[in-house]
């Protein structure tokens, strides 16, 4: 049984399907089918992160992404143009170079890009801006960008056709334990037993594992994305702005889809704040003055499940036969396919594949965490 | 959204400092590694009412307890830091 049908509920029930042999396999979705993250966010695929436990996962995620239009016999869209983190000082040249070299070592591509380079991609950045000036970037060319919804419909088929269920408008309300061990759920559509149930409900995540007693180390936050109107071919490939919270990449219908930082305090309202809006923009204005001269067509928001330390949790939980899926912060679409790889395996096997062995449950209490910014316990500052 | 500072009257959330869950005690320095794990990292995290500290940076600069609706951001109560947990 799995609650939530994203992006990774999905994957999960495909993967435990095809890779397991197992399809005696739920997924229970209190909306439908891609009405949460999955279908909220700006696609960005990417495997570009310092630590080890971090990066090798999310390159078997981005291995998985090459290979998914053939394995699911569906157009996901996948388009590997290249994500670029732009620099802005000295300092930032020395990390960058670091996790350049620390992701290299994990057998993924890096190529660390002075100004001149940049220029040649993208001549219309403000490379002379006084306070902001860009020295370079950090190139993964491997990254790039797919299509949300279409991830989510080709997981969905090829799950479906192995024969998993897919029951959508059936809310969880109660998770049944006896002797700590699961028994099955309560939902709006009555009691369902199962000998195991695996949570992947992102930005709701400790509510659901709430009914299980359990308190996790997650708040849920607000991330706002953007989209404006279209216009002809402009920016190839993704870029993120070293100097404030702004990213941006142009879809295959032409409008520029850009987004910031998460509004910074506690939400389940699934639209943001002004503030936030006003930050995106100015930090678009900042590297893109002609962006002031588009309209925006679209502004939403999604619920992001921050952890304390940024990074996720795919790991068994007290309970027997209770897993979680869970901790994404504003980064989890990149990681659809490996997080439902992973967590079909656990569940499957009953422990971790080595992808997902340092994304542990008791990482938090025994001190191991993955703290890729190194800011602490502060899920608002992740 | 706009906070009531009990100080300085209702005021654009931009001039605030979040720093999350109120009312988390500090566990002895010699208590049990699970009750520093529960301070420092679990939290309840509803979807609903959350007791929460705001700092009113840009103003008074003083800490506030704030009582608000996540899910609709309605503030119920806002009040001074000062001898409240
Ligand atoms: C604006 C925005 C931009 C983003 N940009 C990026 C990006 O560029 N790159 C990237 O890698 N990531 C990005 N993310 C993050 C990414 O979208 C999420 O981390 C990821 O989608 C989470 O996994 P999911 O797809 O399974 O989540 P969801 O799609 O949220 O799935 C969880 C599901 O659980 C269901 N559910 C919850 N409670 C219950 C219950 N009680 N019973 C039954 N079902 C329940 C929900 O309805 C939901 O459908 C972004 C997110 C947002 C909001
Ligand atoms: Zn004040």
């Amino acid at each position: 049984m799995i609650v939530g049908g994203g992006g990774h509920g999905l994957a999960t029930a495909y993967y435990l399907a095809r890779e397991h042999g197992i399809n005696r396999v739920a997924v229970l979705e209190k909306g439908w089918i891609g009405s949460g993250n999955a279908g909220r966010n700006t696609t960005i695929i990417r495997s570009n992160y310092l630590l080890p436990g971090n990066e090798q996962f999310y390159e078997h995620s981005l291995r998985l992404w090459k290979g998914l239009e053939q394995d699911l016999n569906y157009n996901t869209m996948v388009s590997q143009r290249g994500v670029l983190n732009l620099l802005h000082s000295d300092a930032q040249r020395d990390a960058f170079a670091r996790r350049g070299n620390a992701m290299r070592l994990h057998g993924a591509d890096a190529e660390l890009l002075d100004a001149d380079a940049v220029r040649a991609r993208h001549p219309y950045f403000d490379f002379t801006s006084a306070r902001f000036p860009i020295k370079g970037g950090l190139l993964q060319r491997r990254g790039g960008t797919a299509r949300h919804d279409a991830v989510v419909w080709g997981y969905a088929r090829g799950a479906d056709r192995r024969g998993v269920d897919i029951v959508q408008n059936c809310e969880v309300t109660g998770i049944r334990i006896a002797d700590g061990t699961v028994q099955g759920v309560e939902t709006t559509r009555g009691y369902i037993a199962a000998a195991k149930v695996g949570l992947a409900c992102a930005g709701n995540s400790s509510r659901v594992a709430a009914m299980a007693g359990l308190r996790l180390p997650i708040e849920s936050h607000v991330l706002q994305a953007f989209v404006s109107e279209g216009v002809k071919p402009l920016i190839d490939g993704v870029v993120t702005f070293g100097a404030g919270y702004f990213y941006i990449s142009q879809s295959d219908k032409g409008g520029l889809v850009f987004g910031g930082d998460i509004d910074g305090y506690n939400s389940y309202a699934q639209r943001g704040s002004m503030p936030t809006v006003d930050d995106v923009m100015e930090g678009g204005m900042a590297l893109l003055p002609m962006l002031g001269r588009l309209r925006l067509l679209r502004q939403w928001g999604g619920i992001m499940d921050m952890s304390m330390d940024g990074s996720p949790i795919i790991d068994r939980t007290p309970v027997a036969g209770l897993y979680l899926n869970a901790g994404w912060c504003y980064g989890g679409f990149k990681a659809t396919p490996a997080s439902g790889w992973c967590f079909a395996y656990t569940m499957a096997r009953d422990e971790p594949h080595p992808s997902n062995a340092a994304f542990r449950l008791d990482r938090f209490a025994s001190g191991a965490v993955l703290d890729e910014k190194g800011v602490g316990a502060t899920p608002n500052l992740h | 959204m706009r906070i009531p500072c009990p100080h300085c009257g209702e005021r654009g959330s931009e001039e605030f400092l979040y720093l999350g869950a109120a009312g988390l005690l500090r566990p002895a320095a010699a208590a049990p590694a699970a009750a520093w794990d529960a301070y420092v990292h679990l939290r309840d995290n509803p979807a609903g009412m959350l007791r929460e500290h705001w700092q009113h940076l840009h103003g008074c600069r003083r800490w506030l307890v704030v009582t608000r609706d996540t899910r609709t951001h309605a503030i119920a109560q806002s009040v001074d830091a000062a001898g409240l947990a």
